[in-house]
């Protein structure tokens, strides 16, 4: 599984991305409210460009990409907030 | 870190990946079925899938409940047989618009006239898609479908009114854009008693969107979005759909009614008096 | 183990086919039916009705026979024995899902009193010309077994079998009954439940996790689970591995129906029942079954009386045929008569298992009533000579 972790004190939240199991079809990218993710220039095995967050300290962990996406390849979590 | 999505306690993972096309709205409502599972905290081990045959006949096969992968069109009444034998299930049917609507369309009639305490969830994607992509009781006006090559000509069946006519008392349809608005629906249908109804529109870009020009699945998806108003409670004669026209989602219906098995007690036990025992479900 | 008593009606009664048919269901332990009205089968499900709120069952007269034929599947799943009834032409709607339940091994009961056909044909008269179609009538390859009551007792007795049968094989049972034993009152005696042998569904006793629906230890017979219990099982109609999960490819398909029919056929002996009389000196033996058993017996008698060496071979299972039987008696007798309400149907079988070392002779009726003895007295002397 493909991580993308950058610590941040504005991120509330972070994906969780499993690349393979992507099939490109985009709903994460065009709705996460916050635009944290797009396509990433890589391929996975079947031959998508799987998201990244490109904008990892604008993830609140709301999850729609998680409830969006048909392959179950992406998640939002809200990160527990450190004193 | 190593977080599995939530959502794989719910699946089947030793039979992913899935057959559904890249931009097919299916997935997204397994996503949130689940979560409307999670939200009404019924025990999962009480929990029937019963789906009929084709794309989202599928369903079944993927959720890690107790699931029935029946014959085509026939969800409905096996969920009764089901649902009667044991009245402590709760039986969910998860099927398609070709499979529920059209061969399946008998059973839906009476199984919501008889209030049979069922959640009926249909996902609406205008097409046959797993044998092609033909026309279906829903398919608009003028969409292109393989047996109808030159544009349907046949007015279609608007669910949300089929369903109120034949007498469900939840009646919901929703597109697989409002993701929240589907999982509460669920949730709804899921705790009320009696026949109820949640129709999802769903993407079909291999066939259906394919043919029509509608785009890929996220271009469809960019659509519901962009073409749908939420008219809760509005009059389900006013909300049937046109090619490429405007898409009225909502909660149509949210009314009461004695489920089969309220009247089955109640009838008896006026009629044969204190030598009925009411039937809870065979012993 | 033994009735519930609850269903058990025990006395001497005057019960046509069809309400002993009822009452043996119900002594079965039978506590759902899915049913749609179809003359000359009606009267099951009516009492049906009457009886099964005092029994504590469920009875739903469903919108088709194609709803009540998988109806019936459902509830076996949830827990429940049970039955559906019907005649020729909603015989002919259920057979999809005689298919499905031979497929997902479900034991349940299909009633068929048969009429003249085909098609609407004689809803009121006697016919048995849906003996093939019990066999056959699903697409693709599996077995069931078939019962043939000749009298309202039978109909009592042998629906009770038909249950057992269903559960110890996990197959539908076809219960072929005809409109003349159906409609035909005669005394029927029930007797106390306790002793009335029921067979109880074979469930598993492995832990959710352990199990797989589809595995079999060597007998060919999967245990079986009932929703709610924690499984999370599931099941298809599609070719399946033991996991019940779709697999589909020739060498999955080549177990799993290679079992689905093997579990009848290798067991044939222990499910075949018949009932021979005068068969040790017979030269010609009848082979016949339900309502046209009784009209047999009349020729038998007639031709004993002219010193003919006649015997009775009567199916009381009807499939699996008993072509081992068969086969012994070709090797020693002249010739084998049967006589049946149709243009022959169980005769291909006995052709089939006779393998031409005796003359096999048909005596075909076009149904709407029974033979005349007569008729069939004919033949045995012509199969004599």
């Amino acid at each position: 599984m493909e991580q993308e972790i950058k610590k941040s004190k504005q991120a509330r939240g972070q994906v969780v991305i499993d690349a393979e199991r992507c099939k490109g079809c985009g709903f994460c990218v065009e709705f996460c409210p916050t635009e944290v993710l797009e396509f990433s220039n890589e391929f996975n095995t079947k031959g998508y460009h799987p998201p990244y967050a490109a904008k990892p300290e604008a993830c609140s962990g709301c999850d729609l990409c998680g409830i969006y996406c048909p392959d179950f390849a992406i998640f939002g979590i809200r990160i527990k907030a450190v004193a | 870190m190593n977080e599995t999505n939530p959502v794989e306690q719910y699946l089947r993972m030793d039979r992913m990946p899935h057959i559904w096309c890249s931009g097919c709205g299916l997935g997204t409502t397994v996503n949130c079925f689940v979560r409307a599972l999670e939200g009404c905290q019924i025990p999962l081990d009480q929990i029937c899938v019963v789906s009929g045959i084709g794309c989202t006949g599928r369903v079944a096969g993927y959720l890690k409940l107790d699931s029935f992968h029946t014959t085509h069109g026939r969800p409905i009444p096996f969920a009764t047989g089901l649902k009667l034998a044991n009245p402590k299930l709760k039986v969910v049917v998860y099927s398609g618009d070709g499979d529920l609507i059209a061969i399946g369309g008998n059973h839906f009639i009476h199984a919501a006239r008889r209030n049979i305490d069922i959640t009926v969830v249909c996902v609406n994607n205008f097409t046959y898609g797993m044998t092609g992509g033909q026309v279906t009781p829903t398919t608009p006006i003028d969409a292109t479908a393989t047996t109808t090559p030159y544009g349907n000509f046949e007015e279609p069946f608007s669910l949300p009114y089929l369903a109120e006519s034949a007498g469900a008392v939840y009646v919901a349809r929703w597109t697989t854009y409002h993701i929240r608005h589907i999982t509460k629906s669920i949730k709804e249908a899921l705790q009320k008693k009696g026949f109820s109804f949640v129709e999802i529109i769903s993407p079909c870009p291999t066939l259906y969107g394919r043919r029509n020009r509608l785009g890929d699945g996220l271009e469809m998806m960019k659509f519901y979005k962009e073409n749908s108003t939420i008219k809760n409670g509005a009059d389900t004669r006013e909300v049937g759909l046109g090619f490429k026209g405007q898409i009225v989602c909502g909660k149509f219906i949210d009314r009461e009614r004695p489920s089969f098995l309220e009247m089955y007690n109640l009838k008896m036990s006026e009629r044969l008096g204190s030598s009925y025992k009411t039937y809870e479900g065979i012993q | 183990m033994r009735a519930d008593p609850k269903g058990v009606l025990t006395g001497p009664h005057f019960l046509d086919g069809d309400h002993a048919c009822c009452e043996g269901a119900l002594a079965a332990g039978c506590r759902f039916v899915a049913g749609y009205p179809i003359t000359p089968s009606t009267e099951v499900v009516e009492r049906i009705a009457a009886r099964f709120p005092y029994v504590g069952g469920i009875f739903i007269q469903m919108e088709d026979e194609i709803a009540s034929s998988i109806a019936i599947l459902g509830a076996v799943w949830a827990g429940a024995k049970a039955m559906t009834v019907t005649s020729g032409p909603g015989f002919s709607l259920m057979m999809e899902h005689i298919g499905l339940a031979a497929m997902l091994e479900t034991p349940a009961v299909f009633v068929d009193v048969q009429r003249g056909g085909p098609s609407t044909g004689l809803p009121t008269l006697p016919g048995q010309a849906d003996m093939m179609q019990a066999r056959w009538g699903s697409h693709g390859d599996y077995e069931i077994i078939a019962i043939s009551p000749n009298s309202p007792q039978e109909c009592f007795d042998l629906s009770i079998v038909a249950f057992n049968l269903a559960e110890q094989y996990r197959v539908p049972v076809m219960f072929m009954m005809d409109e003349c034993v159906g409609h035909m009152t005669e005394k029927v005696i029930i007797p106390p439940a306790e002793e009335i042998e029921v067979t109880e569904r074979h469930y598993t006793k492995k832990k959710p996790g352990e199990y797989l629906p589809y595995l079999t230890n060597g007998d060919m017979i999967p245990e079986m689970v009932k929703a709610g219990d924690g499984y999370r099982f599931h099941v298809t109609g599609l070719t399946h591995d033991q996991r019940g999960y779709p697999v589909m490819n020739p060498d999955c398909q080549e177990k799993l129906v290679r079992r689905l029919v093997e579990k009848i056929r290798l067991n044939a002996d222990k499910i075949i029942r018949i009932e021979e009389d005068e068969t040790d000196d017979a030269d010609v033996v009848v082979v016949s079954y339900g309502i046209t058993s009784r009209v047999a017996l009349r020729a038998i008698q007639t031709a004993r009386a002219q010193g003919i060496k006649v015997g009775h071979l009567r199916l009381i299972t009807v499939w699996p045929f008993p072509e081992r039987r068969v086969r012994q008696l070709a090797e020693r007798i002249k010739a084998f008569v049967l006589p049946e309400l149709n243009y022959g149907q169980m005769f291909l079988e006995l052709q089939r298992a006779v393998e031409g070392k005796a003359k096999t002779y048909l005596v075909p009726h076009g149904g709407g009533t029974v033979h005349r003895p007569e008729v069939i007295y004919e033949q045995i002397k012509e199969a004599a000579k």
